[in-house]
């Protein structure tokens, strides 16, 4: 009997600990490989900009969450951030869209390799948009979360199980997971269902054609963008609500990104969302300490001495790197068939 | 005056020039076809009749009128139509998704035209579920002209529709384009295989080095011993 009970705490302690936070950011990961993909199928380049795009995004959140504490416009329980984001992602749109006019279109307009070139001139915007996050808002690392900080804490949920081992599901967690599940449900609506999204698809598809049959490419261009802001507010916003808002971490956040898009197959939004959780569990599963997990499990003879950690956490990131090494090897056009767009 | 018709059309790429005083024409429910050895500038007379290259001089009018000075999508919304030779199909969209994407430009219900084309290519109504990179090089053919009719088109412009298949899909696509022509279309199209399209044509146009060397109707063209002798092979 006690056997039993000791594999649920087990499980349980896996949950908190792995599967929960694993969850959470798989989605935050999901949500911007989504935003490089969007861009890569049409702009046809790969967005290095993306995580300090996420900075920028969260830190209109922040200033405007800070802006409506002062001003008592908060609903008691939830985090203003999330009441903030509407607003913040009209800004990011406005900032995205002027980025496109001053940078990406004039070198839309030139007829070389739009894969080298986009990549160029967004690394520029990358050193741009990370400079205006840390002038106005410094580099150090900060917390804005307000509200219940959890949907249910861990000793409630032992109070209520009478487990040994509890688990915590955090306000940010269920927000994230929420959320996700939300946006990407509305994507694959938008590009399956409607005639903007099919639009889009054809755009990324055969521009020529979609040229020839009346798509408006700038149309096409601005739409993405607005849909790169959505998801990249939302994105960095559910990832500093979660883990706290530090501008070197979101630069770093590129990283696990291009992994999950690469190892998911370049273009492919299913594939997009399969790496960031394959992502995002690699890491947690190789860099949690599994002693705990292993004394609820094993008899009193076998239970480990050492932490039983195979990574060190300072590692993780270069745990996408190896994500990535493997795939490109083995399957270089990732888990879902990616297309690699040649320049014509 | 014909109905589409391209006059005097001189075009190059960069400094290069390729057409010189070109002119091609065509009526409705006409098919007339556009040979020549290669580099003739055959492809490029239709890059200019669908305004994707800029003409130095001469005009196109539809219709009598002067669409020279629109745009590439104004000329779609005009009438004109256009499968190119390669890469004309939306491969990771369905056959039906390809229809709509065609109809893009139109504000009204295009589900009738998407009807009267799985009437045309009734195969393409078995595999309208299906993504167009699935299928066959002649069904893809026949999505490529599916596509370019959903605007409802009065001239369709092929760029060697026939490139690279085997003859048994040649002549469906022969076939296939007589259907369109008998529909109604105007019907221009830029072919390799010169025998076989100038047998099916009405109207036939032998350029050289960006100039028409000879004109007449298709019948005219093959009896002409020069025209055999130089294109033709005897």
């Amino acid at each position: 009997m006690s056997d039993s009970i000791d594999i649920i705490n087990a499980f349980a302690l896996l949950t908190n600990f792995v599967i929960l936070p694993a969850l959470s950011y798989g989605s935050q990961l999901a949500l911007g490989a989504l935003a490089v993909t969007l861009v890569y199928s049409i702009l046809r380049f790969s967005n290095f900009a993306q995580g300090d795009s996420m900075a920028f995004g969260t830190m209109l959140v922040i200033f405007l969450s800070g802006y409506m504490i002062s001003k008592g416009w908060t609903i008691t329980g939830v985090p203003t951030a999330l009441l903030a984001i509407p607003i913040a992602i009209i800004g990011m749109s406005i900032y995205l869209l002027l980025m496109d006019r001053l940078v990406y279109r004039h070198y839309r307009g030139i007829k070389i390799k739009q894969s080298i070139v986009g990549i160029t001139a967004s690394i520029g915007v990358m050193f741009i948009t990370g400079g205006i996050v840390r002038f106005f808002l410094g580099a150090s690392a900060q917390r804005f979360g307000d509200g219940e900080r959890f949907i249910f804490s861990v000793r409630e949920f032992k109070a209520f199980t009478g487990l040994q081992q509890g688990i915590a599901l955090k306000t940010s967690q269920f927000l994230t997971i929420t959320l996700a599940i939300l946006l990407v449900a509305f994507l694959f609506y938008f590009l399956q269902k409607t005639k903007t999204g099919k639009a889009m698809r054809a755009y990324s598809d055969n521009k020529e054609l979609a040229l020839l049959s009346g798509i408006d490419p700038d149309k096409v261009v601005r739409i993405t963008w607005l849909l790169v802001a959505l998801f990249t507010t939302i994105a960095g916003t559910l990832y500093g609500l979660d883990k706290g808002f530090a501008p070197q971490q979101y630069h770093l956040l590129l990283l696990p990104i291009f992994a999950s898009v690469i190892v998911g197959g370049i273009g492919s939004p299913i594939g997009a969302i399969a790496g960031a959780f394959l992502v995002a569990f690699s890491e947690i599963l190789l860099t949690y300490a599994y002693k705990k997990f292993l004394i609820y499990l094993l008899p009193l003879s076998m239970h480990p001495n050492s932490l039983v950690q195979l990574i060190g956490t300072e590692y993780k990131y270069a745990i996408s790197f190896v994500i990535l090494i493997i795939v490109l090897l083995i399957r270089p056009t990732g888990l879902f068939k990616g297309k690699v767009i040649v320049d014509e | 005056m014909a109905y589409l018709e391209g006059k005097n059309l001189v075009a190059s790429y960069g400094v290069v020039p390729i057409l010189h005083e070109c002119s091609v024409e065509v009526e409705k429910g006409e098919l007339a076809v556009i040979v020549g050895p290669n580099g003739a500038g055959k492809s490029t007379v239709m890059r200019v009749l669908l305004g994707m290259l800029e003409a130095t001089s001469g005009s196109v009018t539809l219709d009598g009128n002067d669409i020279s000075m629109l745009s590439t999508q104004d000329r779609i919304a005009q009438g004109l139509a256009f499968v190119p030779q390669t890469k004309n199909v939306f491969p990771s969209m369905t056959v039906e998704e390809n229809l709509q994407m065609g109809g893009f430009i139109r504000e009204d219900d295009i589900s009738k035209t998407i009807e009267e084309v799985y009437e045309l290519f009734p195969i393409l109504y078995e595999k309208r579920k299906q993504l167009a990179e699935e299928l066959s090089g002649g069904q893809r053919q026949q999505v490529a002209f599916g596509r370019a009719m959903m605007t409802r088109p009065s001239v369709m412009l092929l760029d060697e529709p026939t490139a690279g298949v085997s003859p048994i899909v040649m002549d469906e696509i022969f076939s296939n384009i007589l259907d369109v022509r008998n529909a109604g279309m105007a019907v221009l199209m830029v072919e390799q295989n010169a025998q076989q399209a100038l047998n099916i044509a009405d109207k036939g146009f032998v350029l050289v080095s960006g100039r028409n060397e000879h004109t007449g109707t298709g019948k005219e063209l093959i009896k002409d011993p020069e025209v055999r002798k130089k294109f033709l092979g005897g």
